[in-house]
């Protein structure tokens, strides 16, 4: 594996494999009564958060603690980037204190490939701008194998804001890469502009598609999108390309509905549709320790090798 | 007095080619052109091409302003590095140039620099696209172009008034014409957008500039060109749509012209895949299609000028998020060579398009790149036209370093550059 995580297209089928192998070991220590294993013990691992973000942070830092490592939390809004210091140098001074890895999210695109090209230690990207959120994708991907097993040739569907989603970007890299096959359901100007080169098809019928679908994937549908003109209103998206319980009862018995947080109950998704059984949502967060333990110790830890001693030593 | 002679090369200008000497004197005129002639110095232009300096017509000096990005000096010698013996300064500085007393104070800046400085001025007060500037007056301060540049002129009743303003102007000039340039953009398409819209912002997540939002625009003065007879400039052109449509134009005999950057065509869209702002630039780089059509434009004569939109730009700026980057790359210093090994065109071609056609453009051409002959202004370069190099942002003149050609191993290169009758530079090396 590189130094970095940065996108999923950083892994290859095989890898994702053997991440969400591994997030199976670390999903085991997560039940243990002291769940915590000495595996990055004396790591150090930094935060540097540009976005407000409660889970994905949160997990993170959970997951770090859980392997043993050091945390080292950059709060953006108190920091010296307020008094104007810029990116690099907040990024230098962050290294020179000695760490191991960096989780970085940034409302731009691309920051985390920046981070990377100025400091030694790994990067992991936390969600940068449009771009990519390839952490996410892993826990989808756990979480939608957990429950259905292998996802070759799984149907996805993925519904609602795409052009302005780093978590579609990763996850249609991610289902295409183990063999799923994804189609994208929104509207025009929630479609991003060029489509060539991604292995998806698109379709504007969320009805006929839904009965044909495996994993329906639905998007957070932000306020701001209405104001932009890009739909007429959030009504009329509800109608058209939101999951009530009557397209729900479109999708089969084991079909999961799946989606990032945080929820807009009532736009993109019903509130009794996010409550049913085979609506994963909580259980896509609960894996997201596992699976970024799993991240963290492939860019840290000392091997495959010594895990199981160090798994044996909690 | 004293005399130079620039001795052993081939002098190529919009006449011809031919093997002559070349002997200037210190008051700026060419005094002879001829076989074995000599000077109170000697300049060696052996295997070389002597040529009538080149002309930017596009270039961000950045003073007043942002001093720590470039200077007139530092901007003027990274200029005569590149061949340049004049360059059209954009006004988008701080403050604008809109009025006289900025004219005036870069009109001094420059007074001293390696190269001549043509201030052009801003077509409304502050860039704004509102109010035209003072024109009358600015041209009077010697002002041939004037332009919004970074911005489009939005309002199409704003840029129809400026182009019939800039028509009744012409008995302030001698006849010269008064050229309003376009950076054309329509902002409503642009906004939010940090690259060339397409295939490769849709896969990096970056907001998309579409290529129709230059082309509505060029489409659109186009039109005003035609309504009102007045003479529109198109900057940088980047798109397929716009070479297309200014040739029509000209076909259709209306009184446009248009320049093209060597980076938009040389450098496509995936430029931008590892997210490194020295590659944003505006109009962004775009795809191959219209690298290809921009080439066949130069080729053709629809594009009248390689203009550089030199854009100097810290480092610290340069490595802000992508989103957040200024626009823009350096270009005095690499336009010649980058033009020379990716152009297939002859040099005389090649020169045609950096000399004597933007001088013509800029108003300048009783000053610069007018035939080699005695009598004539003494502004000058010698070109090796085959001496290879490899392109180095440290190695330049201008203190900022974003050269999207780092690296990058081109052929052609400047050895000497003659300024008013001066050697400014001399094997290379600027002499101030």
């Amino acid at each position: 594996m590189s130094r970095h995580l940065l996108s999923i297209s950083d892994l290859g089928a095989d890898r994702i494999e053997a991440i969400l192998d591994l997030s199976e070991k670390f999903a085991e220590v997560g039940q243990r009564k002291i769940p915590r294993v000495p595996a990055l013990r004396g790591k150090t691992v930094a935060w540097l958060f540009y976005e407000d973000s409660t889970r994905t942070r949160l997990s993170f830092e959970t997951a770090a603690k859980r392997l043993s490592a050091d945390t080292m939390n950059f709060s953006v809004s108190t920091s010296s980037v307020n008094k104007g210091e810029s990116l690099r140098d907040t990024v230098e001074t962050i290294d020179a204190m000695g760490i191991d890895a960096i989780v970085v999210r940034h409302g731009c695109a691309g920051v985390p490939h920046q981070v990377g090209g100025w400091i030694d230690a790994s990067v992991i990207n936390a969600g940068d701008g449009w771009h990519e959120h390839p952490t996410q994708a892993l826990l989808d991907l756990y979480t939608a194998r957990t429950r259905l097993g292998d996802l070759a040739g799984k149907k996805v569907t993925i519904v609602g804001d795409i052009r302005h989603s780093r978590v579609a970007r990763s996850n249609v890299l991610g289902f295409s890469a183990v063999g799923a096959s994804v189609t994208l359901v929104a509207p025009g100007p929630l479609l991003p502009p060029s489509l060539e080169g991604w292995p998806v098809s698109v379709s504007h019928d969320l009805d006929a598609t839904l009965a044909d679908t495996d994993i329906c994937y639905l998007l957070r549908m932000q306020q701001e999108r209405q104001k932009r003109a890009l739909v007429p209103s959030l009504r009329e998206f509800r109608a058209t390309y939101g999951i009530d319980a009557r397209r729900a009862d479109l999708l089969g018995d084991d079909a999961l509905i799946m989606h990032p947080g945080p929820m807009n109950r009532g736009v993109e998704i019903d509130g009794d549709v996010a409550d049913r059984p085979n609506a994963v949502i909580t259980e896509q967060v609960a894996n997201g320790v596992a699976v970024r333990m799993a991240v963290l110790f492939l860019l840290l830890g000392s091997g495959l090798d010594q895990l199981d001693d160090q798994m044996a030593a909690a | 007095m004293t005399t130079i002679a620039v001795r052993g090369g081939t002098v190529i200008d919009s006449t011809g080619s031919r093997r002559a000497d070349v002997v200037v004197s210190d008051e700026g005129v060419i005094l002879a052109v001829g076989a074995g002639l000599d000077g109170d110095r000697r300049l060696d232009a052996s295997g070389g091409i002597v040529s009538p300096g080149l002309v930017d017509l596009h270039a961000h000096l950045r003073q007043p302003g942002r001093e720590d990005a470039e200077t007139i000096a530092t901007g003027a010698r990274g200029a005569a590095l590149g061949g340049f013996t004049a360059v059209v300064a954009m006004p988008n500085t701080t403050p604008v140039i809109d009025t006289a007393a900025v004219v005036t104070e870069v009109r001094q800046l420059a007074a001293d620099a390696c190269c001549e400085v043509y201030p052009s001025a801003a077509i409304t007060v502050g860039r704004k696209g509102e109010a035209l500037t003072p024109m009358a007056e600015l041209v009077g301060l010697g002002v041939r172009i004037f332009t919004d540049d970074g911005d489009g002129v939005q309002d199409a009743a704003v840029m129809r008034n400026a182009l019939e303003y800039a028509r009744g102007l012409g008995h302030l000039t001698g006849g010269q014409p008064v050229v309003l340039a376009q950076h054309c953009e329509v902002a409503a398409l642009t906004r939010g957008g940090y690259m060339h819209e397409g295939e490769w912002s849709s896969r990096l997540g970056i907001g998309g500039q579409p290529a129709e939002a230059e082309e509505l625009m060029v489409m659109r003065d186009i039109a005003l060109s035609r309504l009102t007879g007045g003479r529109v400039h198109f900057q940088h052109l980047s798109t397929a749509g716009s070479v297309a449509m200014v040739r029509a134009a000209k076909n259709a005999g209306l009184p446009v012209t248009a320049e093209a950057t060597p980076h938009h065509f040389t450098l496509t869209d995936e430029c931008c895949a590892a997210y490194d702002p020295v590659f944003k630039v505006h109009p962004p780089l775009r795809t191959a299609a219209d690298t290809a059509a921009v080439r066949a434009g130069l080729a053709d004569g629809t594009i009248d000028a390689i203009a550089t939109d030199h854009a100097p730009h810290t480092t610290a700026d340069k490595e802000k998020p992508f989103d957040a980057a200024p626009p823009g790359m350096l270009g005095l210093e690499t336009a010649f060579a980058v033009a020379r090994t990716e152009l297939d065109l002859p040099v005389e071609a090649v020169l045609a398009l950096m000399s004597w056609r933007p001088a013509a453009v800029a108003g300048i051409a009783d000053r610069h790149g007018g035939p080699v002959a005695p009598g004539a202004p003494a502004n000058l370069c010698v070109i090796d036209p085959d001496a290879e190099w490899t392109v180095s942002g440290a190695a330049m003149a201008s203190p900022s370093r974003n050269t999207p050609f780092e690296g990058r191993a081109v052929r052609g290169r400047v050895r000497h550059t003659i300024r008013r009758g001066e050697a400014v530079v001399v094997d290379g090396e600027a002499q101030a």
